[in-house]
């Protein structure tokens, strides 16, 4: 873009941020006019919503807002294409599907395990390790958390094996890549490796064929006494776990804690610019161990939730790629708490459409399950603006 | 244009050590400083980390180890292997190079992108989405002459791979999407495409197998001839030449066309390639695209060499992109590298696979140990840095400070430990 163009550019009334932000909704309302509560049936009215938001991405990408208003026409294809299948199910599918309370609980309870991965991938990052270790980490939480609670009777020990197995990782981990200045991405792979092996040998070796045992002492459900018996918020929020309202006060106390605390802003500083964080006296290499370790700690209580609180149970593989999506999710919430948890309970909201259409559509189901995924190369390609990692992610330090 | 290279080399040496931000600079810096030496060591080292596992299990070691090594099938190239043993290891190496033919691609498609700046974690996203392309046209077009549909069924892999790639170019070259985060989100989007198209149900699902989700069979003239063993038993198909000329066809376009100058140029300082007049982001595009029909090649010589279907389990637990990143890490991205590191990378994987290390040990329970060996070896890969102390007795932390003043390097020493 020249000088040229910024000087001619007159101010407007309306800029053309706003119309393609006014596009971007015209474009998800085309869709979401379609399911229940509003339910409109036949396709007219999407139409003329999704024409609009297109026109509208169009006048915006051609003054200046190419970015936005592209996506705003991107949504508003998508909401078609939602429309239309909206339009090819019957009323009761629909109504089946976006029950909308019980989709908020579902969407709570797959956001969680995803909201503790993202923040442990946060911590780290923050710090300067790129963690891809963390699905591994997630994994070792969830093995020994069970490990745990079946041995010592309470989930409580569980939540604690289950994060000291993560933190143990995260250890190796930050070996690999601050004192062995190893390629991050590799030695996290590695990582994921190790845990696969690890959790599934001992799954074999202390319970054999017939898997964990069935009377796992479990994270309780917080029933909350005074919405638990008011319709919507009673099936959405009344019968939450404790792990889930756990992960949420963590996303605050973490803001908080980088962004008002010394200590976070030594951790950023030796995120941004070691050199600089050294020469001050704040020791690099400790900050990023103690960061990495407690980014494993809380994957692991990520991975714990989901035997220890939610299923009772583990499988190999358990986390299936969990910790992915949670490393997405940081990216996709811009290296900050709040993003992070919004971006999550995005992500949760499409595993839960997922669970639900595949009530109705096994194969349409499976399809979904990649929501997250598309969602997130669209939100990289720039519908959150360009994201911007800390300035020494990755990089290992060496001091002069 | 040889003053611009050398002034390139000259900056990238500059900016290198442990701290070089950009791949190329930092492959650069670990080509000059290990050679051929500390990728050896390397291998040598995960061999015995992976023998040290087995016998975290009260196995005895050195007939681990030997059990391993005759896993691999290398000792087929010993003269005085004979009899059963030798048709033993005969197999064994076969397994070796099946695992190696697409090992040594996927390791190209991390490799090339590396050279241009670029860190490809989407091997595993473009090897699935080849690996449907060639089961697709492999089973169907059945009249089809075998030659020309061989040819179509690798055409049509390396293009869904390149399709693939081709996106996180895109993404990179027009909105600088991290290529990280677009290839491993790919990877993703790639395996749940895969167990849609052959999940009962599925728009690809083999109908005649109503309880298993697999795709059709691949038809016998679209299968890849097998030409050292037998056909029916796994036997080595002519796969591994076409990676091994897909190797060389690497090596003249890193070194002898103008693309390949352009991508390490634009691989060694993105910024003085576009004041040379270069367009990184073409660039960019153009590499990614190539980059994913290598992957998309892997896949399809696997479908058509010996696996002739795809169930979605496969799909969701294939790790082959993962050893891609392995494969070329330990070969220096380059190609002559890249094949020593595949076969080597296939040796070990065959040597300690659930198969060959079996010494008493519950045969559930090794495949376990399988992935704890690959989890050790993909560390040790990771990093040069235990190796290179080795190298030097421990008492310097390598070579690569050679390059740096000498006090820096005597500082670096000091903060190593």
């Amino acid at each position: 873009m020249s000088v040229g163009t910024v000087a001619v550019a007159p101010a407007r009334a309306v800029s053309p941020k706003q119309i393609a932000i006014a596009g971007l909704i015209l474009g998800a309302l085309a869709w979401v006019i379609t399911v229940p509560p509003i339910g409109v049936r036949g396709m007219a009215p999407s139409i003329v919503l999704a024409v609009l938001a297109v026109c509208a991405g169009a006048w915006s990408a051609a003054n200046g807002e190419r970015k936005l208003g592209l996506e705003a026409i991107l949504i508003a294809l998508f909401a078609v294409a939602g429309a239309v299948a909206s339009a090819n199910s019957g009323v009761a599918t629909l109504g089946s599907v976006f029950t909308w309370s019980a989709l908020v609980a579902a969407t709570l309870r797959y956001a969680t395990p995803l909201l503790f991965a993202a923040l442990g991938g946060l911590i780290s990052e923050r710090s300067g390790v790129i963690n891809v270790g963390l699905e591994g980490q997630m994994l070792m939480g969830c093995f020994w958390g069970i490990y745990g609670a079946d041995l010592l009777h309470s989930w409580v020990w569980g939540l604690l094996v289950g994060m000291i197995a993560g933190g143990a990782l995260g250890v190796v981990h930050a070996f690999f890549s601050i004192h062995l200045r190893a390629n991050q991405i590799v030695s996290g792979f590695g990582i994921n490796f190790l845990a696969l092996g690890i959790t599934g040998y001992f799954l074999e070796y202390h319970y054999g064929p017939n898997g964990t045992p069935l009377n796992i002492s479990m994270v309780p459900n917080v029933k909350i006494p005074l919405i638990q018996h008011i319709g919507f918020f009673g099936t959405a929020f009344g019968d939450a776990n404790l792990m889930t309202w756990i992960g949420i006060a963590l996303v605050p106390t973490l803001t908080y804690f980088l962004f008002r605390t010394r200590g976070g802003l030594r951790l950023r500083s030796v995120g941004e610019k070691p050199r600089a964080a050294d020469t001050v006296g704040v020791s690099v290499v400790r900050i990023r161990y103690a960061a990495v370790i407690a980014s494993g700690m809380f994957a692991a209580l990520g991975g714990a939730y989901l035997s220890v609180g939610f299923v009772g149970s583990f499988s190999n593989d358990m986390t299936n790629g969990r910790g992915f999506i949670g490393l997405a999710a940081m990216i996709f919430g811009k290296w900050k708490p709040w993003g992070a948890l919004w971006a999550c309970l995005l992500f949760g909201l499409g595993s839960a459409l997922s669970d639900r259409v595949s009530g109705v559509n096994q194969t349409l189901g499976t399809l979904f399950e990649a929501l997250p995924y598309v969602l997130t190369l669209v939100a990289v390609a720039g519908l959150v603006g360009r994201s911007r990692p800390p300035a020494a992610d990755g990089i290992p330090y060496v001091r002069e | 244009m040889s003053l611009l290279e050398e002034e390139l080399k000259n900056e990238a040496e500059e900016s290198t050590g442990a701290a070089a931000t950009s791949p190329a600079a930092l492959t650069a810096f670990r080509r000059g400083a290990s050679g051929v030496t500390v990728p050896i060591l390397t291998a040598v080292l995960a061999f015995i980390a992976g023998g040290l596992i087995v016998l975290a299990t009260g196995h005895n070691p050195l007939s681990t180890y030997q059990s391993i090594f005759n896993g691999t099938g290398l000792n087929w190239l010993f003269p005085w292997v004979s009899g059963a043993e030798r048709s033993t290891a005969a197999s064994n190496l076969q397994q070796t190079l099946i695992q190696a033919t697409p090992l040594i691609l996927v390791g190209l498609a991390v490799s090339y992108a590396f050279r241009a700046g670029l860190f490809n974690i989407g091997g595993q996203g473009q090897y699935t989405v080849g690996g449907i392309a060639a089961v697709w046209v492999g089973s169907s077009f059945a009249g089809m002459p075998a030659v020309l549909h061989i040819v179509f069924a690798i055409v049509a892999a390396a293009a869904a791979g390149a399709l693939w790639g081709g996106i996180a170019g895109v993404l990179k070259a027009v909105t600088g999407a991290n290529e990280v985060i677009s290839t491993i989100m790919l990877n993703w989007i790639a395996i749940w495409l895969g167990v849609y198209c052959f999940q009962l149900g599925g728009p690809l699902h083999n109908p005649h197998m109503p309880s298993t989700p697999v795709s059709n069979n691949v038809v016998a003239g679209a299968k890849l001839p097998v030409f050292w063993g037998s056909a029916s038993l796994q036997g080595l198909s002519i796969g591994i030449f076409i990676s091994l000329a897909l190797a060389v066809v690497y090596a003249l376009l890193i070194k002898r066309t103008r693309l390949g100058y352009e991508s390490r140029t634009v691989g060694f300082n993105p910024e003085a390639a576009r004041y040379a007049g270069m367009n990184v982001g073409n660039t960019w595009i153009r590499v990614m695209l190539i980059c994913g029909a290598f992957g998309g090649v892997a896949a399809a010589l696997d479908i058509l060499g010996w696996e002739f279907n795809l169930f979605t389990n496969v799909i969701q637990t294939s790790q082959i992109g993962f050893y891609g990143i392995a494969v070329a890490l330990l070969g220096r991205n380059t190609a002559s590298g890249n094949v020593a590191a595949g076969i080597l990378f296939g040796a070990l994987l065959t040597g300690t696979s659930d198969r060959n290390i079996n010494l008493s040990i519950d045969p559930t329970l090794v495949q376990y140990l399988t992935f704890m060996i690959e989890g050790i070896i993909i560390l040790l890969v990771s990093t040069d840095v235990i190796t290179l102390r080795l190298l030097k007795g421990g008492r310097q932390i390598g070579v690569a400070l050679r390059r740096k003043p000498a006090a820096q390097a005597g500082a670096n020493e000091g903060r190593s430990s």
